[in-house]
């Protein structure tokens, strides 16, 4: 049995308001690839706002209303690669400069929590602030440079 | 022929027994064989066993041998260059500052400005480009993807740039979408329902 699961963050700062014609195509496109990913293997849990549909109601910076953020946990790295980079999310992410700015601070973070944690929106932007201050490391790392799951006896 | 062989199993969407690819090459099954061999031990081929009966226990019947193409990357140049540095350089630049669809969009002009653009055989087109096209019912899928290793590190940024590409070279009753399978190319075409 599998007692880390991996959490993933990705913030993004969008183009224009979500309720505008700029980012209509997005906001269509979000009940699909949300559902595509809870019937994706490995999945395990994502955040969704008081709505319930997704995370588009929360603004993680206060003093940033375009700035969104994506949160959840999957059984490891190779199931988020799946779905990220081998399903039809693949069509939506090649599309990410319609609607988001370019960042140029990291912007995303991958790290393990034991199963059955839910990571918080603050938890997942510290995560996010430990791979621009030092890279990515074994506490929040990315896709490029992944870091195993810790030791099972090992204390988090 | 090692070369029409090596092509007939690359092509494949599956795994390649020896009678099929003596039959596809129109030679004897020993002949095949050796040259299939000859494949493996360059590396170009792999090799596994499988019951091509689907029977099992005893009275199967031994195990055939089945080849596929291997996994690693070949090319010769001379004299050597090294494109694939610059290439994967190049791409850090562009997706750092964020240039998709400045890439999207040079690359449908080019695909469009290539002569086989608008060309009457998708599948000759795209075979011709490397795609390793094959047909899945109606849909015309694409075995390999010739920006494999680029795409495997940015692939938001190269699989983006290869659909625009295609949406380009593809004459307009072809529709290119995104639609990955495993192991080859993330686009697949079909044809408009119109045509």
């Amino acid at each position: 049995m599998t007692s880390f699961h991996l959490a993933q963050v990705n913030i993004g700062r969008t183009v224009a308001p979500l309720d505008g014609p700029e980012l209509a195509d997005f906001v269509a496109q979000l009940p699909e690839i949300n559902a595509l990913a809870e019937r994706s293997p490995g999945f395990v849990w994502r955040m969704v706002d008081d709505e319930g549909e997704d995370a588009t109601g929360f603004r993680p910076d206060e003093n940033d209303d375009m700035l969104l953020i994506n949160c959840s946990v999957w059984e490891s790295v190779e199931a988020l690669r799946n779905f990220t980079y081998h399903t039809d999310h693949l069509r939506v992410l090649s599309r990410r400069r319609e609607w988001f700015h370019r960042m140029v601070e990291a912007h995303q973070a991958l790290w393990w929590i034991p199963a059955g944690h839910r990571p918080s929106i603050a938890e997942a932007m510290e995560r996010v602030a430990m791979v621009r201050e030092h890279g990515p490391g074994p506490l929040a790392f990315t896709f490029r440079d992944p870091y195993p799951a810790p030791a099972t006896a090992a204390q988090v | 022929m090692r070369r029409r062989l090596y092509r007939h199993v690359a092509a494949a969407p599956g795994e390649v027994g020896r009678d099929a690819a003596a039959e596809a090459v129109g030679v004897s099954r020993s002949l095949a064989a050796f040259h299939l061999d000859k494949l493996v031990e360059a590396g170009l081929l792999a090799v596994s066993f499988r019951r091509l009966s689907g029977r099992t226990g005893p009275g199967a019947g031994r195990p055939a041998k089945v080849y596929r193409r291997a996994e690693g990357e070949h090319a010769a140049s001379v004299p050597p260059r090294s494109y694939d540095a610059a290439s994967r350089l190049l791409a850090e630049v562009v997706e750092k500052a964020g240039l998709d669809r400045e890439l999207q969009a040079a690359a449908k002009a080019a695909g469009a400005a290539h002569p086989d653009a608008a060309a009457g055989d998708m599948v000759e087109v795209l075979r011709a480009r490397g795609y390793q096209p094959f047909w899945d019912g109606e849909t015309l899928r694409l075995h390999n993807c010739p920006f494999h290793a680029l795409a495997e590190e940015f692939p938001a940024l190269v699989c983006g740039m290869n659909l625009a590409l295609l949406e380009g070279l593809a004459p307009e009753q072809w529709s290119p979408t995104m639609d990955p399978c495993r192991g080859g190319c993330c686009v697949a075409l079909s044809k408009n329902q119109s045509h």
